[in-house]
């Protein structure tokens, strides 16, 4: 049982921490706010304030009557473009991921640990490097312009995170199961479906947040290979500061940055525990 | 007809040459075990018989068929490993079944064989639970029924009790041998526990460094041990050795432990012509602890041989009594009846059984008689 009486020495404890706190929640609790503000308010009085009365009109006009670009539906379209480009995305890495952990760490091959580093390679990649590339390819099979070929850069990109997370989880699997499976007349595959994927849950749920937090959050290549309808929300989110070039729109831009972020919040607040036990999973026995 | 033969086989990593030239004929029928420190091979080679492992060198044969290109699940073999290898998201049926669903064997006899297999090893209360709710003899014995329903020509045992304590280990190697007794199956059990082999065991192959030591049965094994390590290895506490000098006189031959020594040990040896040829030279005398009691016992024949010798400790077991003493300054341990407690420090009489000691050549370290 932790240890709940107060010490004043604790005093001290609470402040740092508090201020720290605040520091990191005062651009959010401004958003907010903003978000709550009629634009004559704000424009009235400065950015940052109290609501005199809430405007939730801002959210309905984010969702589905703001301009973006030419067309005035919201952020409605650009929503539902990042989830096209998210949910398969983040599923497709996910499994793909775990069969290549899989294969690294439980069946030894000629040039696995080969196969395994250059993999991992990806993570140190910077971001920018692979524009280029990328363009070529995506130009090369027509997929510029598209979700399709966002899912597909999404994709390939988390692998080396996947990969790198299932793999350090199934090493802790004994080998002795594997062997007893192939005696059994089990192959790869069918090893991976009805004994290492049932064992999976913890990981699969790490790396199912991971990959749609980063995924959904991505703007870079959004903003690169898309433009107009096809864009993601956060591409979408830029483009909607660009057009109200005449009268500053904080409170719609407000209420779309949070609806933007509700997916990604929602996704920690359900699954952030198995999160924070899953990525220790392993390290403590 | 031999379930198991291997010729010629060796296994190398890289510079480490594991195994070497190994060959073994096991009948149908037969409970051999491969016992060894370890290091010295014999799961390697275990597996190497699964399909686990591919040799550098040789062949292996099950029932009459080259399988050195055969997929483990065609080599006709079950096996039962130290950690049970339970897949853990199934129940005790689906683990027991996995193989024959693997194999597209009916649902009906399926159905059938689990039936059977769950009534012989009295786990059919446990059918519907998961390999995390079982005890260890438990998971033990579910290990073994995935093995048994497959009825195949081979079981390959890999040190399945090691995991256990004590008691189930004991209760454990009684069942594995009951069973072996009652369906006759062919069995290669790995184990460092040289009791476990002992007590289960038709036939015992020794292994040390890569290389069958002797191959032979429990007996054989224990009373004529092939050379030094079995020697050693086997029994517990094990073979007392000790450097000795091989001398004749007109009664025949006389080892003796010390010799020069005003304490030397003389043990006079009948029927050991073999050693003949060592007369006048070093060797080394081995007697089993249980050929060293207390000075009044009688051997049952021949009147033992009678040693005034220094006790160094003393440790009761309760069934008997284990004494360290030095026989010709040489350490050794005997083994005397329990109610006896012979002063540590002071000297004891002591009664050897001579008729049982071997002789090993101190060169090639091998038996000579």
């Amino acid at each position: 049982m932790p240890d709940r009486t107060f010490a004043p020495s604790r005093i001290w404890i609470y402040l740092v921490v508090s201020l720290i706190a605040a520091a990191w929640l005062a651009p959010l609790a401004v958003v907010v706010l903003n978000s709550l503000r009629t634009n004559e308010e704000i424009a009235q009085g400065s950015m940052i304030g109290w609501p005199q009365h809430l405007a939730w009109s801002n959210y309905a006009a984010a969702w589905s009557g703001f301009c973006v670009a030419e067309t005035c539906a919201g952020i409605r379209p650009y929503m539902l473009n990042s989830a096209l480009i998210t949910i398969p995305a983040t599923i497709f890495s996910t499994l793909l991921g775990a069969v290549a952990g899989y294969a690294v760490s439980l069946w030894r091959f000629r040039g696995d640990t080969w196969i395994y580093g250059i993999v991992t390679l990806g993570l140190f990649l910077p971001q920018q490097m692979r524009l280029l590339p990328w363009t070529i390819v995506l130009r090369d099979i027509g997929l510029i312009n598209t979700l399709a070929g966002l899912v597909l850069i999404h994709t390939i990109q988390g692998l080396s995170f996947t990969t790198l997370f299932c793999r350090n989880y199934y090493v802790a699997i004994p080998h002795e199961l594997i062997r007893a499976a192939r005696i059994d007349g089990a192959g790869f595959f069918r090893i991976f479906w009805r004994i290492i994927l049932p064992l999976s849950g913890p990981i699969l749920i790490v790396t199912v947040i991971w990959q749609f937090t980063h995924i959904w959050n991505e703007f870079l290549y959004g903003v690169t290979f898309t433009t107009g309808q096809q864009q993601p929300v956060t591409a979408a989110l830029i483009a909607l500061s660009a057009a109200v070039a005449d009268i500053p729109q904080h409170g719609v831009q407000s209420a779309a940055v949070i609806i933007a972020a509700l997916p990604t919040l929602l996704i920690y607040l359900l699954g952030g525990k198995y999160f924070v036990r899953g990525l220790t999973a392993g390290a403590v026995k | 007809m031999a379930a198991l033969s291997i010729r010629a086989l060796s296994k190398r990593y890289a510079n480490l040459e594991v195994l070497k030239d190994i060959a073994l004929d096991i009948e149908s029928g037969e409970f051999t075990v491969l016992v060894g420190p370890s290091g010295c091979g014999k799961s390697t080679l275990l597996n190497i018989v699964a399909g686990l492992d591919r040799p550098s060198a040789g062949t292996i044969e099950i029932g009459g068929r080259v399988v050195n290109d055969v997929a483990p699940k065609d080599r006709d073999i079950a096996m039962v490993f130290q950690s049970y290898a339970l897949y853990p998201s199934m129940t005790v049926r689906q683990n027991i079944t996995f193989g024959m669903e693997c194999r597209h064997v009916p649902k009906t006899a399926q159905d059938a064989a689990v039936a059977n297999v769950a009534k012989l090893l009295q786990i059919e209360p446990l059918l519907g639970r998961k390999p995390s709710q079982l005890s260890g003899g438990q998971r033990q014995r579910v290990a073994m029924g995935r093995a048994l329903v497959r009825d195949p020509l081979l079981f390959l045992f890999d040190e399945p009790l090691s995991n256990l304590d004590a008691k189930l280990r004991v209760e454990m190697r009684m069942e594995i041998k009951r069973l072996h007794q009652r369906i006759g199956a062919t069995i290669v059990y790995v184990t460092h526990d040289q009791i476990e082999a002992m007590t289960m065991a038709t036939r015992i192959a020794v292994m040390h460094q890569g290389r069958v030591q002797q191959f032979a049965d429990p007996d054989t094994v224990y009373r004529y041990p092939a050379n030094l390590f079995v020697a050693r290895f086997m029994g517990s506490p094990p073979m007392n050795t000790m450097p000795a000098r091989l001398e004749s006189d007109k009664d025949g031959l006389v080892a003796v432990i010390g010799a020069g020594r005003p304490d030397e040990v003389r043990l006079r040896l009948r029927d050991y012509d073999g050693a003949a040829p060592f007369v006048g030279r070093d060797v080394v005398v081995g007697i089993r602890p249980e050929c060293i009691a207390e000075g009044s016992r009688a051997f049952s024949g021949e009147a033992p041989v009678l040693v005034e010798a220094p006790v160094d400790m003393v440790e009761p077991t309760g069934a008997e009594t284990m004494v360290s003493l030095r026989l010709g300054g040489e350490p050794a341990m005997a083994r005397i009846s329990p109610d006896i407690r012979p002063a540590p420090g002071a000297s004891a009489s002591f009664a050897l059984d001579t008729r049982r000691i071997c002789l090993f050549d101190p060169e090639t370290e091998r038996l000579i008689a």
